[in-house]
């Protein structure tokens, strides 16, 4: 039995996307993968708060996918979270839909990997900044895992660095539908290209 | 009277017949002009001596299409071509005279009578060639342009030519001509006589008086007939203007294609330019049709037969020799690749120029009679197989290049086609003004003179006609659009004009603005694939503003909107498919108003609800937990 994977992506520019615009072209057709572009759905923040509950009770993986804006996520998946995830539905005595699915948050970062250290520019390791997150996840008996990060978004392109990400991105959601990623694995590390090929299975 | 009947239905059923089989066969329909005249000429001899006569008066058909021409060209285009067209234009011209004229040395025949004879052949036929750039869409390529400028160069060249050959005239020949050749380029000529000076004035007068009158004088009067409202006014002011230029220029012993070329040049920028389009060119189509049928019906199988070789050979020689000039050219200009082709095949001809300058050679015994009953044939030879040379390119040329390039064609998909404006009043402005500032090109269109003014004044450039007319959508490019918006006034104009663009061009998407909800029914049933009512969203942003003014907090204001315009959109459908099952003249049944009071209730139950619960599936409602819910995370 296939894993259903949910893409939630979110990027309010996507005519300047160097990035996520292609991440989320290669998911585009892709069997069992579902792929939501927020800002085109609701260009407007009207989220229809029913149709998105009901995509989430069809699928096992949820993804967040997006460009790390303010160490957060766009606003609008904030909106989404805010909206969505209801008392009784999401969290609460009878807010158990959510029990036992994972999510993965797959983010394009300004910034080069060293600086998200105590002694970088930026002082806090990416999985600290993303605490809000992973505890929303906690929260909604979700299994958060590890983020999957492409550091200096910017200038990859540039470096050429891209192409290995689309591959890698690839392969990962590949290796969600086919349930061969090792989710403990996943929980534990800093992000996932840290072990890429440790955790597939 | 009879007679003329009799004539006119057998060009017409040859042309009915001949053409569409020709089309549909891939030969293109001047190829089928040509067959049937052929065929009702040589072949069965139904028509006679009279296609001369025709044949000149359908020569007009070449004016015609050189006002159209003028009209797609703006003067600030044709200053850009200016090179290519003295460069190009000049070097064929000047290449193919010198070297037909060598020879026609070469075998032989006097140097005046080579020279008049090279010079007549230099010319191809814009006729047959601007019509097939037409028909293929190959008019905006690059060796589209580059023939069009060479073609342009050619009709500008017949002046001087027309007044250097009797320069060339051979006393020898003066006796034996038969007098009575008949001259359709000007029995009546108001300059012959004048001095040449005087001359030089006269032309530069009616040139100025085409651009002047052109520029300043046409536009009121187009303004005061298109107020008047009549259709066929339009029509035949239209008409007058172009047969009137026509008549100026062969007064003053000038090519009237060329005085109507730049009177279409002077018009291109006005606002009446698709209107013109649309009203003259019916009138081309015919003549031009006409002109092809003569120019087969005028194929003499006699002459042909009995000098089998020499007519042969020199239609082989010439066209090759025109080609080997064109290609060089095109090397020599960077016309490359399949362009470059284009330009050689499509210009490899003799044109109906040669056969005007022919008779003309011969009137000033420049050419003798027995040199031009070949000729003639020649000439008609040629223009006969430039279609099938036309089809080379098509089935060849573009074949082998298409194979190399193909990663081109992701420009094309970048291009984001043009969009229709119908309609430039106070709803059609804002879109206008949304798409042009997203750099997005449009096509505006309006029949109101007096609202084109006044958007014009704001340099809104719009263009007058009827946008329900099928063939005004037609010139203003609907075929290549990918967007047509319905903004006109006229409630059952808007929706003939969705039901026939949705018909002939399903590729277009069309969206429409209602003006009330049976409008905007008609318009969805008629295939509009987005219907906005004009009222709508500005009362509902008059509404918002009306819950703020009352104090109510600016997002919750901006929900209530968003959740009102929900439910009733949600509701559309339904009360839509409720006045589909009434019948025509009263679709507001009673069964409709209940269902739509039945809806207004749903709406105010949907924000009641959300008003006083605080809580709402309709909208997004950031609502709460229960104010006991810690209670379970102990």
């Amino acid at each position: 039995m296939p894993k259903k994977i949910l893409i939630l992506y979110a990027h309010p520019a996507q005519d300047q996307s160097e990035v996520n615009v292609q991440m989320f072209a290669k998911a585009l057709n892709i069997e069992h993968v579902t792929c939501v572009d927020l800002y085109a759905e609701y260009p407007q923040h009207d989220i229809n708060v029913e149709l998105e509950q009901e995509r989430l009770r069809q699928h096992d993986v949820v993804i967040f996918l997006f460009p790390l804006y303010w160490y957060s996520t766009p606003a609008i998946l904030k909106d989404w979270m805010d909206l969505v995830l209801e008392y009784n539905f999401a969290y609460g005595k009878q807010g158990k839909v959510l029990e036992g699915k994972v999510l993965l948050p797959v983010i394009s970062a300004g910034g080069a990997e060293v600086a998200y250290q105590e002694d970088g520019y930026n002082h806090f390791s990416i999985r600290e900044l993303l605490r809000p997150l992973e505890q929303t996840a906690n929260f909604c008996f979700m299994q958060f895992i590890a983020p999957f990060i492409l550091f200096g978004a910017r200038t990859a392109v540039e470096e050429g660095r891209l192409s290995d990400h689309l591959r890698r991105w690839h392969t990962l959601l590949q290796a969600l539908i086919d349930d061969r990623v090792n989710i403990d694995k996943a929980k534990d590390l800093e992000h996932l290209s840290v072990d890429f090929e440790g955790i597939l299975q | 009277m009879t007679v003329y009947f009799i004539q006119a239905f057998i060009y017409l059923c040859a042309a009915v017949i001949a053409v569409p089989i020709a089309k549909r066969l891939g030969l293109g329909s001047v190829l089928g002009y040509l067959i049937a005249g052929v065929v009702i000429g040589p072949v069965t001899g139904l028509v006679g001596s009279e296609t001369v006569t025709i044949q000149h008066f359908a020569e007009f058909g070449v004016v015609m299409m050189l006002f159209l021409v003028g009209l797609e060209l703006e003067p600030r285009m044709l200053w850009e071509m200016r090179n290519k067209l003295i460069g190009l234009g000049g070097l064929q011209v000047g290449l193919s005279t010198a070297l037909i004229m060598s020879g026609c040395l070469l075998l032989g025949l006097d140097w005046r009578m080579s020279l008049a004879i090279g010079m007549l052949l230099s010319l191809s036929s814009t006729a047959i060639v601007l019509q097939t750039f037409q028909e293929k869409g190959l008019s905006k390529s690059e060796g589209g342009k580059s023939a069009f400028s060479v073609l342009l160069f050619q009709d500008i060249a017949v002046i001087p030519m027309l007044a250097f050959i009797p320069l060339l005239a051979m006393p020898e020949l003066a006796g034996s001509v038969v007098a009575g050749e008949d001259d359709h380029h000007g029995s009546v000529d108001l300059v012959s006589h004048l001095p040449g000076w005087l001359y030089g004035l006269v032309v530069l007068a009616s040139i100025a008086v085409v651009v002047v009158g052109g520029r300043f004088l046409c536009r009121p009067l187009f303004r005061f007939i298109a107020e008047t409202g009549l259709r066929e006014m339009f029509t035949a002011t239209a008409l007058m203007l172009v047969i009137g230029i026509a008549a100026l220029m062969s007064l003053v012993g000038l090519s009237p294609a060329l005085g109507t070329f730049l009177a279409g040049v002077v018009l291109a920028n006005s606002e009446f330019r698709h209107e013109l389009e649309t009203d003259i060119e019916p009138f081309k189509g015919i003549l031009l049709g006409l002109f092809f049928i003569t120019v087969g019906a005028g194929i003499n199988f006699g002459v042909i037969s009995d000098n089998m070789l020499i007519v042969g050979a020199a239609v082989v020689g010439i066209m090759l020799i025109k080609a080997a000039v064109l290609f060089s050219l095109a090397r020599l200009f960077r016309i490359t690749r399949h362009d470059g082709w284009l330009f050689t095949l499509s210009l490899a001809q003799a044109g109906e120029f040669g056969f005007v300058l022919l008779s003309f050679t011969v009137q000033n015994h420049v050419v003798s009679q027995e040199i031009s009953n070949i000729l003639s044939p020649v000439i008609a030879i040629t223009m006969f197989l430039t279609p099938l040379l036309f089809i080379l390119f098509d089935k060849v040329v573009l074949r082998f290049y298409e194979q190399s390039e193909e990663e081109k064609s992701v420009d094309d998909i970048a291009d984001k086609g043009t969009v229709i404006v119908a309609g430039i009043g106070r709803f059609g402005q804002i879109i206008n003004r949304l798409l042009i500032a997203n750099d997005i090109p449009t096509v505006v269109l309006d029949y109101s003179s007096t609202v084109i003014d006044n958007v014009n004044k704001v340099n809104m450039k719009t263009w007058y006609g009827d946008a329900s007319r099928p063939d005004l959508l037609h010139t203003a490019g609907i075929e290549e659009a990918r967007l047509l918006v319905v903004a006109i006034d006229d409630q059952h104009r808007a929706v003939d004009m969705v039901k026939h663009v949705k018909e002939f061009h399903p590729h277009v998407t069309v969206l429409a603005r209602a003006f009330d909800r049976a409008h905007g029914y008609d318009l969805s049933s008629a295939g509009a694939d987005m219907v906005i009512s004009e009222t709508y969203y500005s009362a509902l942003e008059l509404g918002g503003e009306a819950l703020k003014a009352l104090d109510v907090h600016p997002f919750k204001a901006e929900q209530m909107k968003m959740a009102f315009s929900k439910t009733d959109h949600e509701s559309r459908e339904e009360v839509y498919q409720e006045w589909l099952k009434g019948d025509g003249d009263n679709r507001f049944t009673r069964s409709w108003i209940t269902l739509f009071l039945e809806i207004e209730q749903r709406l105010v139950a949907a924000i009641k609800r959300n008003r006083i619960e605080g809580h709402d599936r309709s909208e997004s409602g950031w609502t709460p937990p229960p104010k006991d819910y810690l209670d379970e995370f102990d």
